[in-house]
């Protein structure tokens, strides 16, 4: 049984849920993992230490995560990091530390863990078409996908250990530009409705966002929407040369399900897909099937959210 | 002058359906292709060095079959197509050390790649082998410019970084706002005459193992329901039964 290491997800500088779900991946493989959060300010590893299941939490503190350089943060985690399997979230940002983190210690990676069994460990190939099972012997790095896992719950209560720690950074940021709205990213959401081009008009998106914001939702698109519309950003395209998103709840709205989309998106948890045509692929793949126009259906679906979450 | 190096894998044609045959995929009748997030590293390495002189080399590691995705890129543009001679499975460590010293010997300045290739949707190679030639790296870009030194756009919580980097580096493409220059007759017709530069490798001994191969397990079939109104059923169902809303 090897010793476990998760290295904590953070969001807007606080430790995130997913955190949790990283710790249960660690019992799985079999020990109660030392949680490490990169930090600015230590008092972010604060909300780590209630997490159940846990035998340590360090705080690694270093001005250089302030901003995410690869390298940096590589350094900066490895030095104060044991040896062992090290758990990351399966984010964009975490898979490419997770990445830095394996190469700096000649270890091997295994990216977009879906379940564990003993040392076997499961990913989805071929974006998603198979799943492949692999054995690791040794020491690895592996990073865990989202809504995977159940979260271990917050009845614990462990120590926090502050080590200061650093690297070299790289790269230099010269701007941050943020998102003109509120609304998440498809990356970050746990709840997406997507548009295609059954939407018509990109300005058909706006019935989109009306039921996004009562769910807290991202917007996203198909690939047609975003090729064929020059408002609708490739930010927001799910699917094969677009995002891969695990949410746990996820409408396609006029997407008619090419492969291609499937590929970044066939792994949420609930699909609903509105779509007038009953033959659509979409449909196979969908939890709740609505055959209806947009424009019969999202009326009705935003009334019934509205009285549902009064 | 930038020696500039980009790396190309073969990948099932995301088109194509994976089927399993014993306990591994079968991709005996499957077309292959250059990989999708490729096709912007090739244009961003071309672009560079449209910049300001240099020249381009396309690496992939694979079998003899993998030609036809180098003779594709070296048709855009590419100077040389080089291939590592392996045909099976490697891990991410034995991969990226292979590559990691040919990027050393070939002496390049900045290495570009897809952000993950389509088949195994990892995206480790580039941050794993920046890493390993101690080079800074950045990953996801979605825009480029080569205006006084590299400037990229990648996503960040919230919004978008313009991150300035120094070279040597390693950056990993997305699509963005890139559109991809086509082959035309003349560059196809040399490409046909470009020679492979096939290298032999060796593969570092492996620590993780292919176990099996399977197809993913079938969703229960869902629930379908005719007319706008059934959003309200739907809705309910979100609740009752799915406790998401
Ligand atoms: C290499 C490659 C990569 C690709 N990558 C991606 C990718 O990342 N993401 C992606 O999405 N695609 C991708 N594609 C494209 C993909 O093959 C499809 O072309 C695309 O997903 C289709 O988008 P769509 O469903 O919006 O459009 P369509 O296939 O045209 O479907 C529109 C649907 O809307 C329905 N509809 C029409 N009007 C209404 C209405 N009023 N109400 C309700 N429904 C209506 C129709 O019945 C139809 O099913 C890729 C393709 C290739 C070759």
């Amino acid at each position: 049984m090897s010793d476990t290491i998760v290295i904590a997800e953070l969001s807007k500088g606080k430790v995130s849920p997913t955190t949790n779900e990283l710790v249960t991946a660690a019992n799985e493989l079999g020990s109660n993992p030392t949680v490490i959060v990169p930090c600015s300010d230590s008092s972010a590893a604060n909300d780590a230490s209630n997490i159940s299941g846990v035998t340590k939490v360090i705080a690694a503190k270093s001005d250089v995560f302030a901003n995410y350089d690869a390298a940096a943060w590589a350094e900066a985690i490895d030095s104060v990091a044991p040896a062992g399997i090290v758990i990351t979230s399966a984010s964009a940002q975490s898979k490419d530390l997770a990445a830095r983190i394996a190469a700096r210690r000649s270890i091997s990676v295994v990216q977009d863990v879906i379940a564990i069994n003993g040392t076997t460990l499961s990913t989805p190939i071929y974006s998603g078409k198979a799943i492949q099972n692999v054995a690791i012997s040794g020491d690895a790095v592996i990073s865990v996908r989202a809504n995977v896992f159940t979260p271990s719950d917050n009845s614990g209560s462990t120590d926090v250990q502050v080590i200061d720690t650093t690297g070299n950074v790289s790269t230099a940021v010269k701007e941050l530009v943020q998102r003109a709205s509120q609304r998440l990213d498809v990356s970050e959401a746990n709840i997406i409705i997507s548009g295609g081009r059954g939407m018509g008009t990109p300005a058909n998106f706006s019935h989109l966002e009306e039921i996004a914001d009562k769910l807290g939702a991202a917007v996203g698109a198909s690939r047609a929407a975003v090729d064929t519309w020059d408002e609708i950003p490739h930010s927001m395209q799910v699917g094969q040369t677009g995002k891969t998103v695990n949410p746990n709840l996820y409408i396609a709205v006029g997407i008619s399900g090419a492969i291609q989309h499937l590929a970044g998106m066939r792994s949420s948890k609930y699909i609903v897909a509105i779509n007038k045509d009953a033959d659509a692929p979409i449909f196979q793949h969908a939890d709740y099937g609505i055959v209806a126009t947009w424009e019969e259906a999202l009326p009705v679906l935003s009334s019934s959210l509205s009285s549902l979450l009064a | 002058m930038v020696n500039i190096a980009v790396l190309v894998k073969q990948v099932p044609d995301t088109n194509s359906k994976i089927q399993i045959s014993g306990d591994r995929v079968d991709l005996s009748s499957v077309k292959m292709d250059i990989s999708p997030y490729d096709e912007f590293a090739v244009e961003n390495a071309l672009q560079h060095k449209e910049s300001g002189g240099g020249t381009v080399t396309a690496i992939t590691v694979g079998p003899a079959g993998a030609d036809k995705v180098l003779k594709g890129v070296k048709a855009l543009g590419v100077d040389n197509i080089v291939r590592l001679d392996f045909d099976g499975y490697m891990d991410s460590n034995g991969l990226q050390s292979v590559l990691a010293q040919e990027i050393s010997s070939g002496g390049y300045d900045v290495v570009y790649c897809g952000k993950s290739a389509a088949d195994t949707g990892a995206g480790s190679t580039g941050p794993g082998i920046a890493e390993r030639l101690g080079w800074g790296s950045v990953s996801n870009i979605t825009d480029i410019s080569f205006d006084g030194g590299l400037t990229v756009t990648s996503p960040t919580e919230g919004g978008n970084a313009i991150i300035s980097v120094n070279l040597p580096a390693v950056v990993s493409c997305d699509k963005g706002s890139t559109k991809v220059r086509k082959s035309n007759v003349k560059g196809i017709m040399m490409a046909k005459k470009a020679q492979v530069d096939v290298k032999p490798v060796t593969a570092p001994a492996s620590s993780v193992t292919v176990v099996s191969q399977v197809m993913p397990p079938a969703k229960p079939a869902g629930k379908k329901f005719e007319g706008g109104q059934s959003a309200q059923t739907v809705a309910q169902l979100l609740r009752d039964e799915a406790n998401i809303i």
